[in-house]
């Protein structure tokens, strides 16, 4: 018993991702064809070439019919998985695993989501019939929570945490502006963030993901065949999932001011991926699940990036900015580039795409990259503090 | 020997000055204040927090429960049975409805003193009319709760000791079906009517049991005609000083829970072999006499009721008229909530209507909502059930929600930590937003959360402790 992983063992061979956006005009098969296109392109493949695929959609459509549908797929197996907001990784993982199997040689993982049709803003799940007794609470205000509990614990001034929080958002922003996919393409100082209400304890809208439309899509191969397809495969080092058992909710010992599931799926990552010294040595950069600035900050912590207790001086530092030590989120994150659920984890993969093969924007690129220092992660989660679901990914440019 | 055991009251923590009426409404309201029940209050909640409270002094187990209501929360289907749900009756005590009328409280009442197994008693009403309407400025909004038994499983702390009734068909108040408005004849015919039938009843029930009006130590009298009680209380030989107060100017006028809540009023004042007569006027009049025992000196009541009186909150008069459907606030823009489903509700009755968890036997780890597997140790079905209701607790965290659906925005949440063990996330009410704090003393109360498709979603929220209250009790 033991998680092995499949290090080097597949590539990324092609990607695409289309621009996150409230597209109106645009619905889930002209997202999700979008996306695939350009990945096909990318690996100089056509869809005939797939033998298999997966479909991530948290609730956009249901079965695999609604890819073989939108991409006119013939008698391919074709599966739509869901996992909450990590869907997009899980979508990704079963691709890789799939073809690390040895069941077939060329898989692709589609993520898409529409969510501007509902007539709501924000996200909505849509309701499982049950007992009337779950949380009525969103999940801003769910993650709100971390806040304070993390002040109190750490001794820090809720004021001093703000405007740490809003530096979270503000580098977010300050990244997406120079991303011509991300969703809010402007720069936002951390003083107007500050200025805004509040609308779920003390968050405004500011602190929260950008609701958009959009897809993402990854081809992947075995690592021995990936230079057929490209000169520049990007090679999965681990895929590491957590589902939480909701304990966090019903245990008195939970404190709001770190994510167990995150920190036990950091660890296996780094274990599947033969990194047993200080992660930071070998991760350049990082994509993580920045649906709220106070998740951002705690992530910092359960990946091992910052010491318990330390990440918000390590923000207000600049340890995580693009010209920082360690970039966090180059693309604008969820803040900025936008949160279609589906889509979001093979967005992070597509940043890490980007930097990775050299291809990022010049305004964008990071500058962390050297040597033994080549390692991407990209990390997505689902659900909220106590009852979450966790994916960490490590992904280099290298064998070995 | 047949009488009450136990009795107790709930009043909502809003109240409304009635002087705020008038500057909206353009005529109405008057002096003092009256009780308003939250938007996720109605009868049935009200009842059921009257209830706990009656039960909490008491070790009797009822055999029954009479619930009865003016303004029922559904038709056709029971509203004791969820009542009986929270209160965790035993599944062979009966549960049913005395609705409709007014006098179905006092009836009730008559019903459970004829005899039968230790019952339940309690009425609650929300009373409310029209924009600047007496009604609405004058009535309240309450549960109130009477145990009655023959001193088998608790001693009786007022016996009744005779009873007299006197009927008559007139139209003084009335409302048709699925109206939201009281209306009433002219004054002075129901006065004409209501004060022989008061007297006669009076009489009839002081002879049963050998009473003379001076004997008489606290008159309660309840009544939809005001001025009809006051003219009767003139004349039935009765001094003035030993009448109960009214709660007109500090609570108003709750409907059908105005006989309980005013003769609970008494006996908490009530001292040993004194004689109590509740009279109620409400299409004719029934009279019943009680004689204080001993035990009355020794009984405990939980959360008295001068207690309440003297707290609550004051609430806005356009809050009061969106929260009776007087006016309709534009709703957040957020999807509805979906129906909860009848079977799933079905599943977990004990949790959501009685707040109840579940507790591994070995590791003591409590499980909110229950749970068949441990989350320490894992142990399948090793679990006893952990009643919570009447557990306090702390607040760890919270947070308010601007975003979600709620009746009525924001929702304040909590993450609360129970006394002795245990954890829910649940909502907040009866609270401002600012006035939250992390540690915070709070208590479960019995709530509605919303309707859908016509069907009630009642769980539970926890509420701040009142300064007033004794500390809920340790788990």
């Amino acid at each position: 018993m033991a998680s092995h992983g499949i290090k080097d063992r597949v590539a990324i061979v092609g990607m695409g991702c289309t621009p996150f956006t409230e597209a109106w005009d645009k619905g889930v098969d002209d997202m999700a064809l979008e996306a695939s296109n350009e990945a096909f392109a990318a690996a100089g493949i056509s869809k005939d070439d797939v033998d298999a695929y997966w479909l991530g959609t948290a609730q956009s459509g249901m079965s695999g019919i609604t890819l073989a549908r939108a991409l006119q797929l013939q008698a391919k197996p074709v599966t739509r998985v869901e996992n909450y907001c990590a869907t997009g990784s899980e979508a990704l993982r079963q691709a890789a695993y799939a073809v690390a199997s040895g069941a077939y040689d060329v898989a692709m993982a589609v993520g898409v989501e529409k969510v501007k049709d509902s007539g709501y803003q924000g996200l909505n799940a849509f309701p499982i019939p049950n007992d009337g007794t779950t949380r009525t609470l969103t999940a801003a205000g769910a993650f709100s929570m971390v806040a304070p509990a993390y002040a109190e614990k750490y001794g820090v001034e809720l004021d001093d945490l703000k405007r740490v929080l809003a530096r979270i958002a503000s580098k977010n922003h300050f990244n997406g502006a120079r991303n011509p996919r991300a969703q809010f393409r402007k720069e936002m100082s951390v003083e107007q963030i500050c200025a805004m209400p509040p609308v779920a304890g003390l968050l405004s809208v500011f602190d929260c993901a950008g609701v958009a439309d959009g897809s993402a899509a990854a081809i992947v191969v075995r690592a021995e065949d990936a230079h057929r397809y490209t000169d520049r495969p990007i090679y999965i080092k681990a895929l590491s999932f957590v589902a939480g058992n909701g304990s966090g909710l019903a245990d008195p010992d939970y404190d709001y001011t770190w994510f167990p599931e995150i920190a036990a799926c950091a660890a296996d990552a780094y274990a599947q991926a033969g990194i047993s010294d200080d992660p930071t040595s070998r991760i350049a950069m990082a994509e993580v699940h920045d649906c709220f600035t106070p998740t951002e900050l705690v992530l910092m912590e359960d990946l091992q990036f910052s010491a318990r207790g330390t990440a918000w001086r390590d923000v207000e530092a600049g340890r995580f900015d693009l010209g920082g030590e360690l970039p966090v989120n180059p693309d604008g994150g969820l803040k900025s580039f936008g949160h279609p659920v589906g889509a979001s984890g093979l967005r992070m993969m597509f940043e890490a795409w980007l930097q990775l093969r050299g291809e990022a924007p010049d305004d964008r690129r990071i500058s962390s990259i050297s040597g033994d220092r080549n390692l991407a992660l990209t990390h997505n989660l689902g659900g909220y503090p106590g009852e979450m679901v966790s994916f960490v990914s490590l992904l280099g440019p290298e064998l070995g | 020997m047949r009488g009450i055991i136990s009795h107790g009251v709930y009043l909502p923590h809003r109240r409304l000055d009635r002087s705020t009426i008038a500057a909206v409404a353009g005529t109405g309201g008057g002096k003092g204040s009256r009780t308003v029940a939250s938007y996720d209050e109605d009868s049935t909640t009200l009842a059921v927090e009257a209830a706990r409270r009656a039960l909490r002094s008491t070790p009797a187990r009822p055999g029954a429960l009479w619930f009865s209501t003016v303004t029922p929360a559904y038709l056709d289907k029971t509203n004791a049975t969820a009542v009986h749900a929270a209160l965790r009756l035993d599944d062979s005590a009966v549960a049913a409805d005395f609705g409709g009328a007014v006098r179905s409280g006092v009836a009730a009442l008559r019903a459970a003193l004829a005899g039968g197994p230790t019952t339940v008693v309690v009425a609650a009403d929300v009373r409310t009319g029209l924009p600047g309407s007496a009604d609405e400025a004058a009535g309240a909004d309450a549960g109130a709760a009477l145990v009655v038994g023959d001193g088998s499983d608790a001693p009786v702390i007022a016996e009744l000791i005779g009873s007299g009734a006197a009927t008559d068909e007139f139209l003084d108040r009335w409302r048709t079906p699925g109206d939201n408005r009281t209306r009433q004849w002219e004054e002075k015919f129901g006065e004409t009517r209501y004060v022989p039938l008061a007297v006669a009843a009076f009489r009839a029930a002081l002879a049963d049991a050998g009473v003379e009006p001076d004997g008489v130590d606290h008159l309660v009298v309840a009544s939809t005609h005001p001025r009809a009680a006051k003219a009767a209380i003139r004349k039935l030989g009765v001094d003035a000083t030993k009448v109960v107060d009214d709660l007109a100017a500090t609570v108003g006028n709750p409907g059908a829970a105005q006989p309980a809540l005013l003769l609970s009023s008494a006996l908490e004042s009530a001292s040993p072999g004194q004689v109590v007569v509740l009279l109620s006027l409400a299409d004719g009049a029934d009279a019943l006499v009680f004689r204080t025992t001993d035990a009355i000196a020794g009984h405990q009541v939980a959360d008295p009721l001068a207690a309440q009186v003297s707290s609550g909150a004051p609430l806005p008069y356009g809050k009061f008229l969106a929260w009776r459907g007087m006016l309709t606030p534009e709703p957040p823009r957020r999807p509805e909530p979906a129906r909860p489903s009848a079977s799933a509700a079905g599943r977990s009755e004990d949790w959501k209507f009685a707040f109840v968890g579940s507790r591994d036997r070995s590791t003591g780890a409590l499980h909110l909502p229950p749970a068949r597997v441990s989350r320490d140790g894992g142990a399948i079905d090793e679990m006893e059930p952990a009643p919570m209701a009447e557990i306090g607790g702390t607040i760890v965290t919270f947070t308010i929600d601007k975003l979600v659906y709620s009746p009525s925005p924001p929702v304040v949440f909590a993450v609360v930590d129970f006394d002795g063990g245990g954890r829910a996330p649940i909502e907040l009410t009866d609270v401002d937003p600012g006035d939250v704090a992390i540690g915070d003393r709070v208590a479960m109360t019995f709530r509605r959360l919303y309707s859908a498709d016509g069907i009630h979603n009642y769980f539970w929220k926890a509420r701040p402790v009142r300064s007033t209250e004794n500390p809920a009790s340790e788990g």
